[in-house]
């Protein structure tokens, strides 16, 4: 299998033309725009034979990949950020329509305040958009579960779309070895794309997504549900199939040295190998210290966090997302309630925010904390991290300010 | 409920569609709003075509030969005169519906 | 494919849901006669939208997507690229929308289709206002005319011309058309249909719930409008530009306006402006006939 240098875009560029869309379709975001600039490379040297649209906004990105797709082709785009969240409307029309669209997502946070980079803002605000998603630790990941995802989606009892998640700048802009299967061996996997359930054909019309009465809707949220469920089972058969074909594990969840843990941390993303680092250091301390990388975030493993967390008697849950008003953010929130019933200890940690960075030092005082409370601490359910000591003082006039300013 | 994981779709009868879409071509009976009701004088009619042009249902049919020149799908026709605004001939006009099919 | 559950030789059912007198029926019956079975129909939420169906059941026989309001182009994009990925480049794809999802809330998604050229057919059915919505304004309405949101002066400022946007972007193919000379709208939704690349058909749409006249008057009113300058009958092709059809009474508008309700709080001020607009307008277009 050929290895390559690549970043994570490079890696997402690679995944899409070993796929063969047959339109593609984008805006530029940053950390995304490596993604569209390659793609259109890709499409004018005749790698990718697809139709290359460049649109004026990524909320027409993810209508034109809707059309196209219903004609019978693979449809591709790829955003981050406010692009998504401009998409949002649309993201549930393909859902809805029950098109198995596979979309990188570069994720980067949302604004105001505005930010250039890292972290799961954006792709928590579509976490009940009917998107399947998974979050990339490397960038090897973003190649093999964007394969991974087409073949999960585009199952028949699936028919749902996925979104592959990786952290911007952390892996969209970072050189990783990658093992990138040849174009027939990733094309054996995938195969050739076959429309299924709803279609725009001349020669045999129907007409998508008229106006659903109340008898019907509820059915079709069930129906919708029911695609979740399956998503579950056929992520495990293709992530099985996946390895005996490429020879790499692909899991919904990375458990890491958890059978005996008595403190462990919940990850997304390129944070989860720092924290699988620090879990080595303090086993070298004699402390039970263990680590889960949760890789499908949609529909969530509950059953798999339930069976290797259960045991735990303190967890910290680290998210990359503020989770605002909430009683914790979205990754604990599901971690808790996949622990539901359960005695676990379970604290989130709330950090890395904007590209700020989650070192192992970060996960140093995190696993400090935990082992507190293990020791019989009380502390918040809550907890920000990394926060500089001040956070309400960060903008303070300082009374000599220039009239000048005003003439 | 059929949940289970079964067979990839194909085109034969039983196939289901899953998510919103309308498999049906099919009319609502919309000569039911009908309040009044277009009438023509046949002896003034010169089956000139335009009443059934303008029709916005698309429910009039202008025969070339009969007793009867102009012929209305009641079934359909919402009663809202234009064909009677528009004959050349004046010959037509709208009359109250009293509803006998 | 459907299950045929009313015989008829058109490809739009004989059961709409439409207003009666409503003109959008008469053009969607012409497009798609037209046009024939080898179409894909986008249609945005709006009146049109009863043409997309309810339920199990359509109210046309061709393919169609419901999409948003504000990316029928978009969607149409997608629709012609995939095709023609797959060497369909005979289907017609056609958005059809009303003047709120073009006009306002579709202008961009339409401006990047056509600044792309892309191969597709436009259909703005203009009525002037949200109508399906209750009778909103939109930026389409014109000055002066009342609708839920334009209350109680009428619509302060004039309409958006869409179609010296559309002229901008120097599409292939752009007419505007009315529902008093089908031969001549049909010969325009062919020639469009016939064309390589972006092709845009505005055309008037007049709506007796939501102007406030009887629904009998729709082909005579659109008549007047046509007549007084209101609505300019043109087609721009290449780059130039021709108007079809002269106003045989240009800027004398009283009997379009007072024959609807929407135009009943019109003052003396707001007539001679509407005129003058008019009248401006038309010689606009026609110095732009003459470049």
């Amino acid at each position: 299998m050929p290895v390559k240098m690549l970043d994570g875009n490079g890696a997402a560029v690679e995944a899409v033309r070993l796929v063969r869309p047959g339109v593609i379709a984008a805006y530029p975001i940053t950390p995304q725009s490596s993604i569209a600039e390659h793609l259109a490379d890709e499409v004018a040297g005749g790698r990718i034979k697809a139709e290359y649209i460049r649109v004026e906004s990524e909320h027409s990105a993810m209508s034109v990949c809707l059309g196209a797709q219903l004609t019978g082709v693979r449809a591709v785009t790829a955003t981050s950020s406010v692009g998504l969240a401009l998409m949002h409307e649309v993201c549930g029309m393909t859902s809805g329509c029950r098109l198995p669209m596979v979309m990188h997502v570069v994720n980067r946070s949302l604004a105001a305040p505005w930010s250039l980079w890292c972290d799961h803002s954006d792709t928590m605000a579509e976490r009940d958009s009917g998107w399947l998603q998974f979050y990339a630790g490397t960038v090897q990941d973003v190649l093999d579960l964007y394969l991974a995802g087409i073949r999960i989606s585009e199952h028949p009892d699936v028919l749902t779309p996925s979104m592959i998640c990786q952290d911007g700048f952390f892996l969209s802009h970072s050189m990783q070895k990658v093992d990138v299967p040849e174009d027939s061996a990733a094309f054996g996997f995938v195969g050739q794309y076959r429309r299924q359930n709803m279609y725009l054909d001349p020669e045999d019309p129907i007409f998508v997504n008229d106006l659903t009465p109340t008898d019907d809707y509820g059915e079709m949220r069930y129906q919708q549900m029911v695609g979740f469920r399956n998503a579950a089972a056929v992520a495990e058969e293709v992530f099985a199939e996946f390895q005996r074909r490429f020879g790499r594990r692909l899991e919904t969840v990375r458990p890491y040295m958890l059978e005996d843990a008595e403190v462990a941390v919940v990850t997304m993303g390129s944070m989860s190998g720092t924290a699988r680092y620090v879990v080595d250091q303090l086993r070298a301390q004699g402390i039970r210290a263990g680590a889960l990388q949760i890789v499908m975030y949609r529909p969530f493993p509950a059953g798999a966090v339930a069976r290797v967390l259960g045991q735990i008697p303190v967890i910290g849950v680290v998210d990359r997302s503020a989770g605002l008003g909430a009683v914790c953010p979205p990754t604990c929130t599901e971690v808790a309630a996949a622990l539901r019933g359960k005695a676990n200890e379970i604290r989130s940690f709330i950090g890395g925010l904007a590209g700020r960075d989650i070192s192992n030092h970060s996960f140093e005082r995190i696993f400090a904390d935990l082992l507190a409370i293990r020791a019989g601490k009380r502390d918040t359910h809550c907890q920000w991290f990394d926060l500089r000591a001040n956070p309400m003082d960060i903008r303070v006039l300082s009374g000599e300010e220039d009239a000048e300013c005003i003439k | 409920m059929p949940e289970r994981r079964g067979r990839p779709m194909d085109k034969q009868a039983g196939r289901k569609l899953l998510g919103p879409c309308a498999i049906i071509f099919a009319a609502a009976k919309t000569g039911s709003w009908r309040l009044e009701r277009p009438e023509t004088d046949a002896g003034r009619c010169v089956r000139c075509g335009i009443c059934a042009r303008y029709c916005p249902v698309g429910t009039i049919t202008v025969h070339k030969e009969g007793a009867a020149p102009v012929e209305i799908d009641w079934r359909y026709c919402k009663g809202c005169g234009i064909c009677v605004n528009e004959c050349p001939k004046k010959c037509m006009e709208l009359v109250p519906e009293r509803g006998e099919g | 494919m459907y299950k045929i559950a009313v015989k008829t030789d058109s490809l739009v059912t004989p059961g709409i849901n439409a207003c009666q007198g409503c003109a959008l029926e008469l053009i969607m019956r012409n497009v798609l006669d037209v046009l024939g079975r080898d179409t894909v129909l986008i249609i945005p939420p709006g009146c049109s939208a009863m043409f997309s169906g309810s339920g199990i059941e359509s109210g046309v026989k061709v393919a169609g997507i419901q999409g948003n309001l504000e990316n029928s182009a978009a969607i149409a994009c997608g629709v012609a690229r995939g095709f023609k990925n797959q060497g369909n480049t005979h289907t017609k794809v056609v958005a059809f929308t009303g003047d709120g999802g073009t006009v306002d809330i579709g202008l961009q998604a339409l401006s990047g289709a056509m600044e792309r050229n892309e191969n597709i057919l436009y259909i703005c059915y203009d009525n002037e206002a949200y109508m399906n919505t209750g009778v909103q304004g939109s930026s389409s309405t014109p000055a002066g005319a009342a609708t839920t949101t334009t209350t109680p002066a009428g619509k302060l400022g004039r309409s958006k011309d869409l179609m010296r946007i559309v002229m901008a972007h120097d599409v292939p193919y752009a007419a505007s058309a009315f529902v008093a000379n089908l031969p001549d709208l049909r010969r325009k939704v062919r020639r469009a249909g016939d064309t390589q690349g972006t092709s845009v058909l505005h055309i008037h749409s007049p709506c007796p719930t939501g102007w406030g006249y009887h629904s009998s008057k729709s082909i005579e009113l659109a008549m007047e409008a046509v007549q007084s300058g209101a609505w300019l009958l043109f087609e721009f092709a290449e780059g130039r530009l021709q108007l079809n059809r002269e106003p045989g009474k240009l800027g004398e508008i009283d009997a379009y306006v007072n024959g609807q309700k929407r135009f009943r709080g019109f003052t003396q001020a707001q007539r001679e402006q509407l005129k003058k607009d008019i009248i401006t307008r038309y010689r606009t277009m026609n110095a732009g006939m003459q470049t």
